[in-house]
């Protein structure tokens, strides 16, 4: 769906030139959610910025519906980019026109009858929930309703895809959770591709099915949100999960004071968070546990269960404990000895 | 105040003074848009271009607009007295005064449209860019559309502006406000003409004023 390759874009030129992103490869597939997370100055703004060619990268391709958007004209970039749909963190909607003017806007670019653009936004008004504001002005309305209209003026030359930028990171806690569903709702409703840049766990975590993690101008990893969020590998991963889920300082003290036994990251992930596998096991082996730490949450829809616990017991009899968590489909990780 | 006698005064000269002043305004201010709004938008989208052949464009566009804007204007008027003559045959009286207050003037809305436009929100116009329109898509629905209130601002100073531009185009022989008072006033010695006449322009720049500032207030969405 969006292939990009060999992503390079460099501000300025000679000594004052800076590399906002450097030989970078992405691929977004048809119908998925695709999250990109990053600190500011990362180059994740470019990034999205790149896939419409809002800003033209220095070096590489942009591939979106099979077309390198990069070899087109003014005219024809003009026509794919109406199919591709883009929020912003500042709404960016016009001030001196009215929610049904804003969303009537790109309609109106391609010259459609009334008739056509009163029906559309319509729709696009009851989608987004704001039938009874479509006269009002963006001052107006609170933050939440004008991201509304901003997904709904993205919507209204049915895109492939919609790029979002910082869609939420303007928007309180609640405000956001009923963004990011109103965004979930739409991707599975019209099978939308969406790309999301963020700097927010939580984001990823909600709605994203893979993500990718941006250091640096490079993509230091990605891969399914799950396996990323339970087993991140790189230090800026780590430390994103870390912020969202607040976990180091207790269990840090916890594994101090732990020479009594062995200490054992389990993680659970579908259906088996809710079942019993930990003390079923526990008590075959003839271990004792205790409880140091512990996340049952969700990612997407899915639930997971991250439990740090201590073992304490024969060595043999914890080995095997570990053994048979293996074996009934856990992750377990040593922690300490 | 002694020895004033306002009894002297012929209204019906007052009256066609008016008039003439008025029709100065409402033609030399239309030329003054046709012109003075899209070499503002030149200006502006010339600016921002990172294209070297457009930024000399912009260069030497900015460069005539002010010279033109630091010349006073009672010099251009006469310096543009050939000019007049040739664009509408004399340069003298209500028609022969208007190629110059447009010349004077347009150049200075130019810069007050230009400044409008600076104040659009680049989101904005970024998100339009994002959603596939033109150039010209642009500046029709984005720039003019926000930067409206700022743009009836800029208008209602340039009639302001136009309105003491008249009053200087007494001085070689244009219609008007301007030259009763300059005639009476000052080569005549007959202050209660000059007095009435000054009194009429501080009305008319008032209300001007007035009712550029409701047109704003009715525009302002912010």
């Amino acid at each position: 769906m969006i292939e990009l390759k060999g992503i390079t874009k460099v501000y300025g030129k000679g000594k004052r030139a800076a590399t906002a992103l450097s030989n970078l490869d992405l691929s977004v597939r048809k119908g998925e959610i695709f999250g990109v997370i990053g600190h500011s100055g990362a180059g994740k703004s470019t990034l999205i910025r790149c896939i419409n060619l809002l800003e033209r990268p220095t070096e590489g391709e942009v591939w979106v519906d099979g077309v390198d958007l990069t070899r087109l004209s003014r005219s024809q970039l003009q026509e794919q980019r109406r199919k591709i749909g883009m929020i912003y963190q500042h709404f960016n909607l016009l001030s001196s026109a009215t929610v049904y003017d804003n969303i009537a806007f790109p309609l109106r670019l391609v010259k459609l009858s009334k008739a056509q653009i009163e029906d559309k936004v319509k729709d696009l008004l009851s989608l987004v929930g704001l039938e009874e504001h479509r006269n009002k002005y963006p001052a107006q309305l609170s933050g939440g309703q004008k991201q509304r209209v901003g997904i709904a003026r993205a919507l209204a030359s049915n895109p492939h895809v919609l790029l979002c930028d910082e869609a939420t990171s303007a928007l309180d806690p609640q405000t956001t959770d009923s963004i990011l569903r109103l965004l979930l709702d739409i991707n599975r409703k019209l099978n939308l591709t969406i790309v999301l840049i963020t700097h927010e766990m939580h984001v990823i975590q909600s709605i994203c099915d893979r993500v990718a993690v941006i250091h640096g101008g490079g993509i230091v990893e990605q891969g399914e949100v799950a396996k990323v969020f339970l087993k991140p590998r790189h230090d800026v991963t780590k430390e994103f999960i870390r912020s969202e889920t607040q976990q180091d300082s207790p269990l840090q003290a916890a594994l101090a004071g732990g020479d009594l036994g062995q200490a054992v990251k389990i993680t659970f992930l579908g259906e088996k968070t809710y079942e019993s596998t930990l003390s079923h096991v526990a008590r075959g082996t003839g271990v004792n546990f205790a409880i140091l730490q512990g996340t049952i949450s969700t990612i997407k829809d899915v639930p997971y269960g991250q439990l740090v616990v201590r073992f304490e017991g024969e060595p043999a009899a914890v080995a095997s404990t570990i053994a048979e968590l293996t074996a009934q489909g856990l992750d377990v990780e040593v922690l300490s000895r | 105040m002694s020895g004033l006698d306002f009894s002297a005064i012929d209204w019906q000269e007052m009256q066609e003074a008016t008039i003439a002043t008025l029709k100065m305004l409402l033609y030399s201010g239309i030329f003054t848009i046709i012109l003075g709004l899209p070499l503002g938008i030149v200006l502006y989208l010339s600016g921002r271009s990172k294209n070297m052949f457009i930024r000399v464009v912009y260069s030497v566009l900015s460069f005539i607009v002010n010279i033109l804007r630091s010349v006073p204007f009672i010099i251009l008027m006469v310096a543009l007295i050939p000019v007049s003559k040739a664009i509408v045959g004399t340069a003298i009286g209500v028609l022969g005064t208007i190629p110059a207050l447009v010349i004077g003037a347009a150049p200075f809305f130019a810069r007050l449209v230009e400044t409008s436009l600076r104040e659009v929100d680049r989101g904005v116009i970024e998100a339009a860019q994002g959603m596939g329109a033109s150039t010209f898509q642009i500046v029709r629905r984005v720039l003019l559309a926000e930067a409206r209130p700022g743009l009836l601002a800029g208008v209602t100073i340039t009639l302001v502006t136009l309105v003491s531009y008249t009053a200087m185009s007494g001085m070689v022989g244009g219609g008007g406000l301007g030259d009763l008072a300059i005639r009476y006033g000052y080569y005549r010695y007959e202050k209660e003409v000059m007095i009435i006449s000054v009194i009429f322009m501080v009305v008319l720049v008032q209300l001007l004023q007035i009712a550029g500032d409701r047109l704003v207030k009715h525009f302002t969405r912010k």
